[in-house]
């Protein structure tokens, strides 16, 4: 084992042989390493978003033979549908919805629960488990306890005297109940995401808040909790929206973008339309727009992040 | 924050607060499993029980594991999850360690297109790729529930930065020890790596197990149900109404990860946390 109390010195001796031919090797290697990665990203990635694109110009239906191009007809047609505008305005409206519940009860209960360690891993154990569940399994569940008759919530409501309430089958409830649900689902991903960000700050920052007299939480969360969690707050934040803007299984199982059109959201209209309706070309145009929403998202964090770190 | 500096007023609060939260959290699950052991006249009357009158919790499981073959829907789960994960180590961990500690011509370019890469949303792919498996006449195959996630650029991420923190003079010993290159990435690297790898393996199998919207594209013959497209097929079968053993049904599917995270909490959030923070 003496070689390896001097691996310096072999290296330079390996360096020793003509530059090109170690470099040849080096850059043969990487690619071998590098291949298989590689063309799979073709395949699988590259190909395929350029040919979401290509077929958003075509009027292919699968199945058929032919198709030709037509230009932006698919795009012109999609824009001129009340539904896509339908979809697009409650896929927002529960993005907006998502976003703040999911990321400030997150923040609340991570404070909440590295305050102090009584119960911790109990408190954090029974947040995060929605985060295992399947969606779609849970969805189902979620559906009897919303059940106008037989479910709990109207039970509760029966109990206190109110009438009840038919959650998934009210246009005016419909998309506010999966809203809820979402949150259920994801905060506890966001509250791990906080813990972590939490645990990264110095205590010395809450030494220094207490001498310069800030020592209640409020003051602690003003002065040193949140500006110091901005970026997992910005990264939370992305991550919540973009995951919003892809609900599909609660809508999906529940209640098939109804009643009325009032939880059609992007992702189930792209099902639809592409692998029920098989409308090709309509489905990547559609497609285009989710992905052209969810990239912007993602560039915005990182200008923004971009912005924090040179100016501060 | 730390220090249980906490006054005695803020830390009741902070129990009621959490408590409540909790139950709420916790709430469908325990009502999916109370109604997985009722009557079927229980679960429709109108005074609700906690504990059930009558149990009914054999017929409820049997009703779930006969009606629709629901363990072949628990295996197809683990077959396709775990050939998923072993193929995304495959191709995706020798491209990490490229990245991290070859030098090769194309290595920038190739980093810049996997982050690139992150930014797509895998719905984006969905039609394409669906076209692709048809052509291929692989539609409804395991193999079209399993090849399309063999390529993670994610994983490609998580496992690059993980490769960069370990030291180069590891490599280099094991180098003169006359370690081939290959040798390298898996007798060297990969030990190494297993904390990220354990993490980045837990984000992918939750990920495939609950994935819903794939598996409902690809797959029609009932035999290659992933657990997911199975209690939803079991609702769609019995026209919804026969809640216990639905509800059955609903806890089978989600049984083994919740129970796999009960027993390795710490594992589990820290993978999760882990695989967030690194993207």
């Amino acid at each position: 084992m003496t070689a390896l109390s001097s691996p310096r010195n072999a290296i330079s001796a390996a360096g020793a042989r003509p530059a090109s031919a170690s470099k040849q090797r080096g850059d043969r290697r990487g690619w071998l390493y590098s291949a298989p990665a590689v063309v799979t990203m073709g395949v699988l990635l590259f190909g395929p978003l350029l040919a979401v694109m290509l077929f958003s110009l075509t009027d292919w239906q699968l199945g058929q033979e032919q198709f030709s191009f037509i230009g932006a007809r698919n795009f012109q047609e999609l824009f001129a549908d009340t539904v896509f505008w339908k979809s697009l305005r409650n896929t927002f409206l529960y993005v907006l919805l998502v976003v703040p519940g999911t990321v400030i009860l997150g923040l609340i209960v991570a404070v909440l629960l590295e305050s102090s360690n009584e119960l911790k891993g109990l408190y954090r154990t029974a947040h995060f488990i929605p985060v295992m569940a399947a969606t779609s399994a849970m969805a189902i569940v979620w559906g009897t306890m919303l059940h106008p008759t037989i479910g709990l919530f109207n039970h509760i409501l029966y109990g206190l005297g109110y009438s009840g309430v038919s959650w998934l089958r009210d246009e005016h409830t419909a998309l506010l109940a999966l809203v809820l649900i979402g949150i259920w689902q994801g905060f506890g991903y966001a509250m791990v995401l906080f813990i972590a960000g939490l645990k990264a700050i110095p205590q010395n920052l809450y030494d220094a808040a207490e001498i310069d007299g800030a020592d209640s939480v409020m003051d602690r969360m003003r002065l040193v909790v949140l500006p110091m969690i901005g970026p997992v707050l910005m990264f939370v934040m992305v991550v919540t929206a973009v995951r919003a803007f892809s609900v599909f299984d609660t809508v999906r199982v529940l209640t098939a973008g109804g009643p009325n059109y009032s939880t059609d959201v992007l992702l189930y209209r792209l099902n639809t339309e592409s692998f029920d309706y098989l409308r090709t070309g309509y489905g990547a145009a559609l497609t285009v727009v989710f992905l052209g929403i969810v990239i912007a998202i993602t560039l915005l964090q990182a200008k923004i992040m971009d912005r924090r770190v040179h100016y501060s | 924050m730390t220090g249980n500096r906490l006054g005695p007023f803020a830390r009741i609060l902070r129990h009621v607060v959490l408590m409540t939260l909790a139950v709420v959290i916790v709430a469908p699950f325990v009502w999916m499993v109370l109604c997985s052991f009722k009557t079927q006249s229980e679960i429709l009357s109108a005074e609700i029980r906690i504990i059930p009158h009558t149990w009914a919790a054999v017929e409820n499981y049997t009703a779930a594991l006969t009606r629709v073959p629901m363990l072949r829907f628990l295996l197809n789960g683990v077959i396709v999850t775990l050939v998923i994960f072993l193929l995304q180590v495959l191709v995706n961990l020798p491209a990490a360690y490229a990245l991290a500690k070859l030098r090769f011509r194309g290595r920038s370019a190739f980093l810049g297109l996997v982050l690139l890469c992150l930014l797509i949303p895998v719905h984006a792919t969905a039609i394409p790729t669906y076209i692709m498996f048809y052509k291929a006449g692989l539609l409804n195959t395991y193999a079209s529930l399993i090849l399309p996630f063999t390529i993670s650029v994610f994983g490609i991420f998580l496992m690059r930065q993980f490769f960069m923190t370990v030291p180069d003079d590891l490599i280099d010993a094991a180098r003169v020890d006359g370690m081939s290159e290959i040798g390298i990435v898996w007798r060297v690297m990969l030990p190494t790596a297993v904390p990220a790898l354990v993490a980045f393996g837990i984000f992918s199998v939750v990920a495939h197990w609950n994935d819903y919207f794939w598996p409902l594209i690809v797959v029609a013959d009932q035999a290659l149900y992933t657990p997911p497209l199975g209690v939803a097929f079991f609702r769609l079968n019995d026209q919804g109404t026969s809640y216990g053993p639905l509800m059955a049904a609903a806890t089978i599917s989600i049984a083994p990860l919740v129970i796999a995270f009960l027993l390795a909490q710490r594992r589990f959030i820290e993978g999760i946390t882990l695989t967030g923070m690194k993207a």
